[in-house]
């Protein structure tokens, strides 16, 4: 039998707490679960910072990526097996692909990124394509087969169904991360009722469409979604640790380049302070690698960098206020100068963080948007954009909400050992 | 602080005036790509490489009221014209940013169509292909704009003479 029609001799399951089980029973799959790159991803959390505000929020991207692979599953083999609109032959492609989406995410990824200037779906590319023992199972499928997996989870395949099944506005990822992230949050918001929405989306050449029947669920699934962003993913505590995860990068960079000498060996850092990252150096790279540095660089002697890891370490985060850009540039600026009075570097210490999201958006006919809505299919065959039905989406659609933080020390402005004067100036500012 | 916001003002700025979404997003994607310091991550979407997080921030410095956006007519659809306001000038005054060069390579970009930019910016997303398979990604994933042969050479000799344009203004200071 060929590799990609290989089936285990029994099914595989993992016990999975929001699908309950994640099903096995393609030999592919299952080999690349057990590959060394895809376990590290039991090393990365989900959520990056969040776990620092709901407690909960230990889990990794390798539950979230079997998770993914579970929903795509489902719809394959439960929904869309039989259909004339859907390929069988596009299965394995579909399934590895939703198994590697996040393959290429790093550590604390989004402060990472920013600061070293990496790409993590460069990485999961590179990973995917490269001297890997992914590619190698990938390989055995075809010689092209690595190619055409990283292809879909670039979005740059031809093979648009299988690309919106993964990555859209309604996709099997944002499915399992909204329940997942509820899940060990604690929280109420993320729930939406999945088998519903599963039992009524349809393929369509270029896209997943939503059976008219089952508008209710998707209505819940958007608002689900509106909530989680502003009640997890956004809250404010959360923002003011991965602020300060990003300074201690932005800090430990600068001292590298000023050529600071580190009490201890930076090894793993090396590359990143150079900015020249090879796949073999990313893949060391995990969260308990950095949560050794910050350990060990609340010893050093430069008091930001140890400052910042004692921050992080022992949670005595920045405290927040409320800032709109627009009409207190001009605070921002005396802030500012007032921090350097202060004896406190506004670099490091006074920093606004915006979070923004955009809970749905539709296609305005002769545009230059560039998201794909969601298609309602109707009894008559007709394809009928989501917000033109439904008046819940219409209300939200297309209204994007930001909110704008700064974020500052409260303690070092209440110790009024130094600089007492400055530092009351900037406290009634703050106010 | 506010350090991209205010790079993206900047390069409004430098560009006079900018008309269409499109047009902008490939315009900062190009500069970026030819090492301009924009942070804004992108993905390929429809149009091309497309950044979530450039859009939003073009609508906050709007919402700021940093940013003009005139929503024009135009045949059978409405495009976009961005310019910086008064207040907008001023609030780049105090927070300036240093991007040497940015001025020549926008008003270039700027004076091309956003057809080209989008195919310019497609060529550039991958630019770890050969140009046989570029060639093969832009009739495959482009075909609606039915570029042709010579548009695609044209695209790659204009990046050249982008790369060319920085690296001799770069060299006369």
């Amino acid at each position: 039998m060929v590799y990609s029609a290989e089936k285990l001799s029994e099914e595989k399951v993992f016990k999975d707490p929001v699908h309950r089980y994640v099903h096995v029973r393609d030999r592919v799959i299952w080999d690349l679960v057990g590959t060394k790159e895809f376990q590290r991803l039991r090393r990365i959390k989900q959520l990056g910072t969040t776990f620092l505000t709901f407690h909960g929020a230990e889990h990794s991207r390798f539950n979230h990526s079997l998770g993914v692979y579970e929903i795509v599953r489902r719809i394959i083999d439960d929904v869309f097996a039989g259909r004339p609109e859907w390929n069988d032959d596009d299965r394995l492609l579909t399934l590895c692909a939703a198994l590697l989406h996040d393959l290429g995410h790093g550590p604390f990824s989004h402060a990472f990124e920013k600061i070293f200037d990496l790409d993590h779906e460069e990485f999961t590319r590179k990973i995917i394509l490269g001297n890997t023992e992914v590619n190698r199972v990938l390989v055995r499928v075809g010689a092209d087969f690595p190619k055409k997996v990283a292809e879909v989870i670039a979005k740059t395949s031809e093979k648009k169904l299988v690309v919106s099944m993964i990555s859209s506005q309604i996709d099997a990822d944002r499915m399992d991360y909204l329940q997942r992230d509820a899940y060990f949050t604690g929280v109420s918001y993320g729930q939406f009722d999945m088998e519903r929405i599963l039992r009524v989306m349809r393929p369509r050449e270029d896209q997943v469409v939503i059976k008219k029947s089952g508008m209710h669920a998707v209505e819940d699934y958007i608002m689900s979604r509106y909530q989680m962003y502003w009640q997890v993913y956004f809250h404010p505590v959360s923002r003011s640790a991965e602020v300060i995860l990003t300074k201690i990068l932005h800090r430990a960079k600068q001292l590298y380049k000023e050529n600071y000498k580190f009490k201890y060996e930076l090894m793993h850092f090396t590359s990143l302070f150079r900015e020249h990252v090879t796949l073999e150096d990313y893949l060391k790279l995990d969260e308990s690698v950095i949560m050794y540095y910050f350990q060990i660089w609340q010893e050093e002697p430069d008091p930001i960098l140890s400052d910042l890891c004692k921050r992080f370490v022992n949670r005595n985060l920045f405290k927040y206020a409320e800032f709109d850009p627009a009409r207190e540039y001009k605070k921002l600026a005396q802030l500012t100068t007032l921090f350097m009075k202060a004896g406190i570097d506004p670099d490091y210490y006074l920093v606004v963080d915006s979070s923004s999201d955009l809970p749905y958006d539709f296609y305005r006919p002769g545009e230059e948007e560039e998201r794909l809505p969601i298609h309602l299919l109707m009894k008559s065959g007709e394809l009928r954009e989501l917000s033109r039905e439904s008046e819940i989406v219409d209300a939200i659609s297309g209204k994007r909400r930001t909110d704008h933080k700064l974020y500052y020390p409260a303690d070092f402005l209440q110790d009024e050992t130094t600089g007492a004067e400055w530092k009351r100036q900037i406290r009634s500012l703050l106010e | 602080m506010l350090n991209d916001h205010a790079k993206l003002m900047q390069a409004i700025r430098v560009s006079g005036e900018i008309v269409g979404r499109k047009k902008l997003q490939k315009m900062i994607y190009i500069a970026k790509k030819i090492d301009f310091p924009f942070q804004d991550r992108f993905q390929f979407h429809f149009y091309g490489p497309y950044s979530e997080e450039l859009t939003t921030r073009v609508e906050e410095l709007c919402n700021m009221g940093f940013l003009n956006e005139v929503k024009e007519k135009k045949g059978g659809y409405f495009q976009y014209r961005y310019t910086l306001t008064e207040e907008g000038k001023e609030f780049l005054s105090l927070n300036q940013v240093e991007m040497p060069h940015l001025e020549d390579v926008l008003t270039d970009m700027n004076e091309q169509n956003a057809r080209f930019l989008e195919l310019v910016s497609t060529v550039l997303y991958f630019d770890n292909l050969s140009k046989e398979e570029v060639t093969d990604k832009v009739f495959t994933l482009k075909s609606s704009q039915r570029y042709t042969l010579e548009e695609i050479d044209e695209a790659y000799q204009y990046i050249e003479d982008l790369k060319k344009k920085t690296a001799a203004v770069m060299e006369l200071n």
